[in-house]
């Protein structure tokens, strides 16, 4: 139990936990102090000086955000110098600020514009010091907008403390001081991982994605295009956010509805895939598994990484490039889908692959640099030609008029669609690990998982690496290498942790036999194309809706998926058979370290 | 108050037997010694004139095996060169006022951070502190010191950025608290002084609190090294008692026909001739690090200003906005002002906004701006309009 503090805020007396901000205190009795550089996932920066206020005795203002309660503290929060303060740092970003709130895809949501409206500032009154700088638009998934950045530095404490990529760094000092890449370089040429978590965090339109949605629309107007759209798990959970409700709404049927409205011809399931990822994944890792059991050979990397988090591979392609055979060779569940898209499905629908226009909708910004990547053409074309986040799908519905709430519930279109529980809980950190489990240890011992109603509850949660261990007992003949096996994996989530954890296996300081990783906070439901603002309790309620999801699947194991047993029998054979191998897997580049 | 500047010898003095009077120290005992420091009334003399005694007390009292001291020699406030001259003429006395704060705070490990430009006395200090080392082993401390060279940026002088600096990372300052003496170098409890105030506490040491508390006034007792420079009658390092009016400096130092005098740098106070007589240089009145720059009336107060905000917008962090902004518009403004771009009333609006930078900025160095530009042009603003 921490000492409680006694303080007052606005003459209101009230005790906190000791080393409780200004901030968060004031917080506890629903008095709102206005913020900018401070974040609920970061650390104190305390440098736009924003939420000062005065504390009795103290000449100066302080920051509310970085100053810890003292005992007898006397707060004010709403004086005629706090106010004048708080107006003049407002005005004083504005005369640095591009502002073109008109053609920022940030309007609304920026928490600069908000302020600055509230305080009425007239960003007339001090000199014009705007620099001219052209966004920087080099990467597939990040564009970085220098003219909009208020130096608030969310952005480098996200790379740096969230994902230990360190991307972004600040630069020069003084009038020249900026958010910046190593040496000034493109965004494409840095360590970025694209996973946009940046973007999530940032108050202003200067981090926003490369968007891609006069293209998607360009090719819903053509009538020579087949377009089809897949949707990716975590998106129907955070959508709803958007156009007002609470966090941990599932709109899955109204967001199928809108998606036929706008004139997409397909409208299909990432579950789908994702399913397919497990029986994939599966089957490499008991192969691996036997591998290094049986025949005792070393070349079968052992722990085997989890591969659908494209913000992942390209961190440990930078950063861990001696790990990349142990890598699952599997695509992520959207580049399946893509490149399924233009051979199995245009096959069974009979069309021409290149009518085909394939569009995904993805919780996360690192798929639109992932469907860019050059080995992702195994269909003969582009297998996924364009990625909208679940922002840019808000927006789109927006524009199409059509009031996404009043819609009625309408399933995913055929073939394609059809998906199970497992699928659905790719969506949350662990997820995977837990669909892997369902379906392997079926697969080996022919029984359920021995946990209540499948809910494998020790690979869940928000913890940044989790550790669990299954025995496998009587197993099937043919997995006999497996018996008395116990069975150990890992999850991280947040690049952070991630790294952790690979120091962990790199030093030899644990051993497991399959380690997921998800590259954003609390798995793809924080991905950097999620709604903003995220925070730990936007988050939990994401996870919860996605569990609940689970729970009300009538199938809940991947290797009963109707769809993908078709999938087998008509097409490709056997999980990693030829076929398999030709579409569905892929292979990993070494990347610089800068 | 001193009726007449009274020049003082006390911080160049070097005839002193160091080993000889640490073992009168150790003899006093730490308690006693942070007592007599307390009772002296010194306080820091890089600026900010927190009490050293107090400071000292919290390092040693601070439940930690490991604590650091910490030397600020980054000397960077325009027209201050005494740190220079202390660690040119009066090195050892600054490494053995290093070593006192170690016996007394139980710090094993201390470091010189000193600005680039100084490196000329790198061997001087090595042969200094080599020899220190050496003979405190001889009474039982252990106490290692060394020096780091600073990059150039003024406000690495301020302490968290200093030690942000001193760890690797970019020379920013910090948010406060935890203030240096609670979480300083690495974590760590630590001691940061300025050259000069190492230099008194040896003073202090030996003579006594009592003698040492016969210079100065209440508010700020003890001699003081000044550095005076511009239109003067003689420009150097001088060492007088603190408490002194400015009319007296004047009289002393000016060409007779000084206007205006900067008290403690571009970070100080501009102090015009009708205040001369009624302005204490202490920490009653104007504080200073040091720095004295003396303007004859020849001299136009707009390009001085001008010169300061200049310094400052390329010299603030960055980080925070009242500061990075606030000195760019201070800047633009005024000569906004002086191009007839803007009226004279805009002065008002940046005086309001250098209030704002007063209170609101994260650290000493924003919250000073606003004291020479509210100085000048509260003073001089028909030289800055016309
Ligand atoms: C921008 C800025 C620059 C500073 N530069 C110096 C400096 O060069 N030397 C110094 O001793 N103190 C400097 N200080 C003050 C230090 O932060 C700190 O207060 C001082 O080193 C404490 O030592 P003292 O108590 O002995 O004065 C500076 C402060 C600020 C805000
Ligand atoms: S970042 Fe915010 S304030 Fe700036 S233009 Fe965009 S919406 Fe407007
Ligand atoms: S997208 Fe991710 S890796 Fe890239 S700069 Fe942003 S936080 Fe860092
Ligand atoms: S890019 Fe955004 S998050 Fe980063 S410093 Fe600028 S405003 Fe802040
Ligand atoms: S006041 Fe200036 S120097 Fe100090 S933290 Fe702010 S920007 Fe940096
Ligand atoms: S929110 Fe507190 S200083 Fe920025």
């Amino acid at each position: 139990m921490s000492n409680m503090i006694n303080i007052t805020i606005n003459d209101i007396p009230l005790a906190v936990p000791e080393n409780t901000s200004i901030f968060h205190a004031a917080k506890m009795i629903n008095v709102h102090i206005p913020t900018l550089c401070h974040h609920e996932d970061l650390c104190v920066a305390g440098n736009c000086r924003v939420c000062v206020v005065e504390v009795e005795k103290d000449p100066n203002l302080v920051a509310s955000c970085a100053t810890p309660v003292r005992e007898g503290m006397k707060v004010l929060t709403n004086t005629s110098k706090i106010r004048q303060a708080r107006k003049h740092i407002l005005e004083l970003l504005l005369t640095e600020h591009n502002i073109n709130c008109i053609k920022c895809s940030k309007s609304n949501a920026c928490e600069l514009q908000n302020l600055a409206l509230e305080y009425r500032t007239d960003d007339e009154i001090f000199l014009n010091l705007r620099k001219p700088s052209r966004p920087d638009i080099s990467s597939y998934a990040i564009q970085k907008d220098d003219s909009k950045c208020i130096r608030c530095t969310r952005c480098v404490r996200t790379c740096a403390q969230l994902q230990g990529v360190n991307a972004l760094t600040m630069a020069y000092k003084g009038n020249l001081a900026k958010m910046s890449t190593f040496k000034e370089k493109p965004m494409a040429e840095v360590v970025c991982t694209n996973c946009g978590q940046c973007i999530n965090r940032c108050p202003t339109g200067a981090l926003t994605e490369r968007t891609y949605i006069e293209e998607v629309w360009n090719a819903i107007y053509d009538p020579t295009k087949h377009v089809v759209v897949q949707t990716a798990p975590a998106v129907r959970v955070a959508l709803g956010e958007r156009f007002g409700l609470k966090a941990g709404n599932r709109v899955t049927g109204k967001m199928v509805a809108s998606l036929k409205a706008m004139g997409f011809d397909s409208v299909l399931d990432t579950d789908f895939t994702a399913d397919l990822t497990i029986m994939e994944e599966g089957t490499e890792l008991l192969s691996r598994l036997k591998k290094v059991l049986v025949d005792g050979n070393t070349s079968a990397a052992l722990p085997m990484f989890t591969s659908c988090s494209p913000g992942w591979i390209k961190f440990i392609e930078h950063i861990y490039p001696e790990m990349l055979p142990n890598l699952s060779s599997c695509k992520s569940p959207q580049q399946m889908f893509g490149v399924l898209a233009k051979t199995y499905y245009a096959e069974k629908r009979g069309f021409d692959p290149k009518d085909i226009v394939s569009v995904s909708v993805m919780p996360c910004t690192a798929k639109k640099y992932e469907a860019n990547r050059s080995e992702m053409r195994d269909s003969g074309f582009q297998d996924v030609d364009y990625v909208l986040t679940t922002r840019e799908l808000a927006i789109m519905i927006q524009q199409s008029g059509i009031n996404v709430l009043t819609l009625k519930n309408e399933p995913f279109d055929n073939i394609m669609g059809a998906s199970t529980g497992a699928g659905v809980i790719f969506g949350a950190t662990g997820g995977v690990m837990e669909a892997a489990i369902r379906t392997a240890y079926e697969l080996v011992t022919g029984r359920e998982v021995p946990f209540e109603r499948l809910n494998i509850t020790p690979v869940r949660g928000f913890e940044g690496i989790k550790e669990a261990s299954l025995l496998i007992e009587k197993v099937k003949p043919e997995f006999e290498f497996l018996e008395g096996v116990e069975l150990k994996v890992a999850i991280a989530h947040g690049l952070a942790h991630a790294r952790k954890l690979m120091e962990a296996i790199k030093n030899e300081k644990t051993f497991y036999h399959f380690v997921e990783v998800m590259a954003c906070p609390g798995g793809c439901l924080g991905g950097g194309g999620q709604p903003i603002p995220t925070n730990p309790d936007i988050r939990a309620a994401r996870m919860n809706a996605i569990y609940k999801e689970d729970e009300k699947m009538p199938l809940r194991k991947s290797h009963e998926n109707p769809e993908i047993q078709q999938l087998y029998a008509d097409f490709l054979g056997e999980p990693n058979g030829h076929l398999s191998h030709k579409l569905l897997h892929t292979y990993y580049t070494e990347r610089e370290r800068y | 108050m001193a009726t007449q500047l009274k020049r003082t010898e006390l911080i160049f003095r070097e005839d002193i037997d160091y080993s000889a009077l640490m073992r009168k120290i150790m003899k006093m005992g730490k308690e006693k010694f942070i007592e007599e420091l307390i009772d002296s009334g010194l306080r820091g003399r890089g600026g900010a004139g927190f009490p050293t005694g107090l400071k000292w007390k919290i390092v040693k009292e601070y439940p930690d095996p490991i604590k650091y001291i910490i030397c600020n020699a980054d000397e960077g406030e325009p027209g201050t060169f005494k740190d220079r001259e202390i660690l040119d003429k009066a090195s050892e006395k600054v490494i053995w006022g290093m070593a006192l704060a170690s016996y007394i705070t139980g710090a094993k490990e201390g470091f010189i951070y000193i600005r680039a430009e100084y490196k000329y006395l790198k061997t001087k200090l090595r042969i200094a502190i080599d020899r220190m080392e050496h003979n405190i082993k001889s009474l039982g401390i252990n106490f290692k010191l060394d020096l780091i060279f600073g990059a150039g940026a003024y406000v690495c002088g301020e302490e968290t950025a200093l030690i942000e600096s001193m760890e690797g990372f970019r020379g920013e300052p910090t948010n406060k608290p935890p203030y240096p003496v609670n979480e300083g170098y690495l974590g760590r409890p630590t001691v940061v002084n300025n050259v000069e105030t190492f230099v008194n506490a040896m003073i202090i040491a030996d003579i006594g609190a009592e003698e040492y508390k016969k210079l100065g006034t209440k508010a700020s007792q003890g001699s003081k090294l000044f550095s005076v420079s511009g239109d003067c009658c003689k420009e150097g390092v001088f060492e007088l008692e603190m408490g002194m009016t400015v009319q007296q400096f004047v009289d002393e130092f000016g060409d007779g026909d000084t206007k205006a005098v900067q008290v403690g740098g571009a970070s100080g106070f501009c102090v015009p001739r009708k205040e001369f007589k009624n302005t204490i240089i202490g920490f009653e009145g104007v504080p200073t690090g040091g720095s004295m720059k003396v303007f004859n009336s020849s001299r136009s107060m707009y390009n001085i200003l001008e010169n300061y905000l200049i310094f400052f917008e390329e010299e603030s962090c960055g980080q925070c906005t009242p500061c990075r902004v606030g000195t760019q518009q201070l800047l633009h403004g005024i000569r906004a002002v002086k191009r007839k771009e803007k009226p004279k009333t805009y002065l008002d609006e940046l005086l309001r906004l250098a209030y704002t930078m007063k209170y609101a900025s994260k650290c000493g160095l924003g919250r000073s701006v606003g004291n020479a530009f509210t100085s000048i042009i509260e003073n001089f603003r028909e030289e800055i309009v016309y």
